[in-house]
């Protein structure tokens, strides 16, 4: 391998590094004898990185060449970094090498476009193709699909990926256009059906021919850059529960604003990426996925942004404290999904563990379930009421919950004066 | 007080379920073999392991309990906690008095104490699968060292196995003495006699392959590459990736 490898690939996996998604989940394919490797059903991650993102797959860009020109790109066609592109040989060899010391699960391929979307697709297509048939690679693929690429190139690609992602970018097409005056919507959803078609019409052929070729079958994927626009938490959460109802879409990820170039007049100024609003929209999505909740329920008319100070479904909880208290001995699990401090896991155990026993405070705390928030919102036998969200009013339960922890090196903590 | 000295191994430990439930006795204690008698002990039952009891447990076991429920009492028994024994000894006697389904019952103390431990040596294999830094040796066969907190590498075995199938590696247990050696179509276990100061957290100089360290090397600069200093937050780099794993990682050197 020669040295000019390493600096290639420090120069593209630094382009690279800002897509967010590293997941390697939704497909369990055992080894074949004669193939390299083999991909397990939830993903694993190897290694994390000092922003504490799960390194799990070989996350690279083919190369960093670019003739679109969007503003919210490190690789745009106006910016002077360095440029370079990998061979799909030399790639398939640093993917082979890394998966045979577990450093990683797979490849995350993705490309600057070079020329137009259709010869960068093919490129693409070629370097899995390869790891696939020539050097038998058996583990993760994901591939990132460009906008405007052809529906054959696209299908073709399907067949050596797990899973395809085509990014959004831009929560709204109005300031798409203005931030990425190459792109457009109709660009951005085409391959998204294309993905999604392959995908129906292999599980349909599946269900008929044991054998018939799978077609990306983790699923795609999609992210929308948060904070670059003036979109609100309800504009992008009822869009991506709009690409949830689509039947391939298996995550939308929300990628914090970082103003990677400060001179553009298009962007917003901030010296910070916001993190927090990127973790409450993270939280807003698990409780579309997993507890039930819809979009225009967390984040409805009169409360469009998201609480930054409180997790979605306290926010929630505090709007409607008609909903509770919830009684942990009786209420259904889907009620139980809705009491702040109770998650999936606790719920499960709760509606298990009360066949045998009435659920009093104590188990409750031994199953899982976060005190400090629940205690105002369920009832359970020995906890009286007169404390609940009701009684207290929400303005206070708010209050108690948010109030600073006090340090224990305050002053009037210690020992006071007996004289 | 009534105490059954059994000799520390899983069919021991059926057998001695099996012996508690024809003696119609329950013992309040389980020792080993040479480990002194504790305190107010009035009686010791010598369990003999026996192949035919220990089996009938197990397929007492499978009727009762679901394949996820049964590998909870696996993994639980790979756990290194103090008494681990007696609390297994506990849950099944009340998965055969009560039937399979009282392992849902996370209120009950012992249910949850066998829950947590089986979940610990789990999540050991899982960083175990994680962490695992493969080195080649100049011979090519890939060796990594681990120390893991609970007894997990058997656990994870089945991964390794199926993931680098066609190539030859060796990984190391430090703590406890003993590895898996797969020679391309089997893994046995072994224990090095002595390792020749080969094995140490990593794999010494000398017996690398020759391009190993160009790998390693790319590896760390890849994995500094992908960090982004605006988003730096070691607080949840250390909580996913415990300082104990870093002596076994090539990118934390």
């Amino acid at each position: 391998m020669k040295a000019t490898v390493l600096e290639k690939l420090k120069v593209l996996a630094e382009s690279a590094k800002y897509d967010v998604s590293c997941a390697s989940s939704g497909v369990t394919r055992r080894n074949r004898p004669g193939d390299v490797g083999s991909t397990a059903g939830w993903g694993i991650c190897h290694s994390f990185t000092a922003d504490g993102r799960c390194v799990s797959l070989l996350k690279i860009m083919l190369t960093n060449v670019c003739i679109y020109d969007c503003a919210y790109c490190i690789n745009r066609r106006s910016n002077d970094i360095p440029r370079a592109a990998f061979t799909p040989d030399e790639l398939a060899e640093l993917t082979i090498e890394f998966f045979r010391r577990n450093y990683i699960e797979g490849l995350f391929l993705s490309s600057g476009v070079v020329r137009n979307p259709d010869f960068t697709m093919e490129r693409m297509v070629r370097v899995a193709r390869d790891l696939r048939t020539v050097h038998r690679f058996n583990g993760y693929i994901h591939l990132k699909s460009i906008p405007g690429a052809s529906p054959e190139l696209v299908a073709e690609a399907g067949r050596y990926a797990d899973r395809m992602s085509v990014n959004i970018e831009i929560p709204t097409e109005r300031n798409l256009l203005l931030l990425a005056p190459d792109k457009n919507y109709e660009s951005i959803y085409r391959p998204m059906s294309y993905i999604q078609q392959g995908v129906l019409q292999s599980a349909e052929e599946r269900t008929r021919f044991r054998h018939a070729p799978r077609f990306a079958p983790a699923g795609q994927s999609t992210q929308m850059i948060v904070g670059a626009t003036d979109e609100s938490d309800r504009d992008i959460l009822l869009l991506s529960s709009s690409l949830y109802a689509r039947p391939t879409m298996k995550r939308v990820y929300y990628s914090g604003f970082i103003p990677v170039n400060p001179y553009d007049k298009r962007l917003p100024a901030l010296d910070k990426a916001p993190l927090v609003r990127e973790n409450r929209l993270y939280q807003a999505d698990w409780l579309m996925r997993f507890y039930g909740f819809r979009a225009d329920e967390i984040a409805d008319e009169r409360t469009p942004r998201l609480d930054l100070e409180i997790d979605p479904k306290l926010a929630w909880a505090l709007r409607h404290p008609e909903f509770f208290p919830v009684d942990v001995n009786r209420a259904d699990y889907e009620s139980l999904l809705r009491v702040p401090g109770i998650g999936v896991k606790s719920a499960r155990l709760i509606v298990t563990s009360r066949r045998y026993r009435t659920l009093t405070q104590q188990s409750l705390r031994q199953i899982g379930v976060v005190m400090k928030k629940a205690q105002y919102f369920v009832l359970c036998r020995e906890l009286a009421m007169g404390q609940g969200v009701n009684e207290l009013r929400p303005e206070l339960v708010r209050r108690l919950l948010t109030a600073p922890q006090r340090r224990k090196s305050d002053k009037n903590e210690g020992q006071l004066t007996l004289f | 007080m009534l105490v059954f000295r059994y000799d520390k191994s899983f069919d021991g430990l059926l057998s001695a379920l099996f012996d508690a439930y024809s003696l119609r006795l329950f013992p309040d204690a389980l020792i080993g073999p040479g480990e002194p008698e504790p305190l107010f002990t009035e009686r010791v039952h010598d369990v003999a392991t026996d192949d035919a009891h220990a089996a009938r447990v197990w397929r007492g076991l499978e009727r009762r309990l679901i394949p996820r429920a049964r590998s909870m009492f696996v993994y639980a028994w790979h756990g290194e906690q103090a008494q681990s024994d007696q609390l297994m000894l506990r849950c099944l006697r009340r998965v055969f008095d009560e039937g399979g389904d009282v392992v849902a019952d996370q209120a009950d103390p012992d249910m949850k104490a066998l829950h947590r431990l089986a979940l610990q040596v789990s999540h050991e294999r899982e960083r175990m699968k994680q962490f695992v830094r493969l080195q080649k040796a100049a011979d090519g066969t890939y060796f990594a060292a681990v120390t893991p907190e609970h007894n997990a590498l058997p656990l994870a075995l089945d991964y390794f196995t199926d993931r680098f199938a066609d190539q030859r590696w060796l990984i190391y247990d430090r703590k406890r003495d003993y590895g898996y050696y797969y020679d391309g179509a089997s893994a046995r276990r072994i224990t090095l006699e002595d390792d020749r100061g080969m094995i140490a957290d990593k794999l010494a100089d000398e017996w690398l392959a020759e391009d190993e360290r160009q790998f390693q090397l790319l590896w760390k600069n890849y994995f500094r590459a992908l960090a982004i200093p605006q988003r730096t937050n070691e607080r949840l780099q250390r909580r996913l990736m415990p300082r104990r794993y870093w002596k076994h990682l090539t990118e934390m050197e």
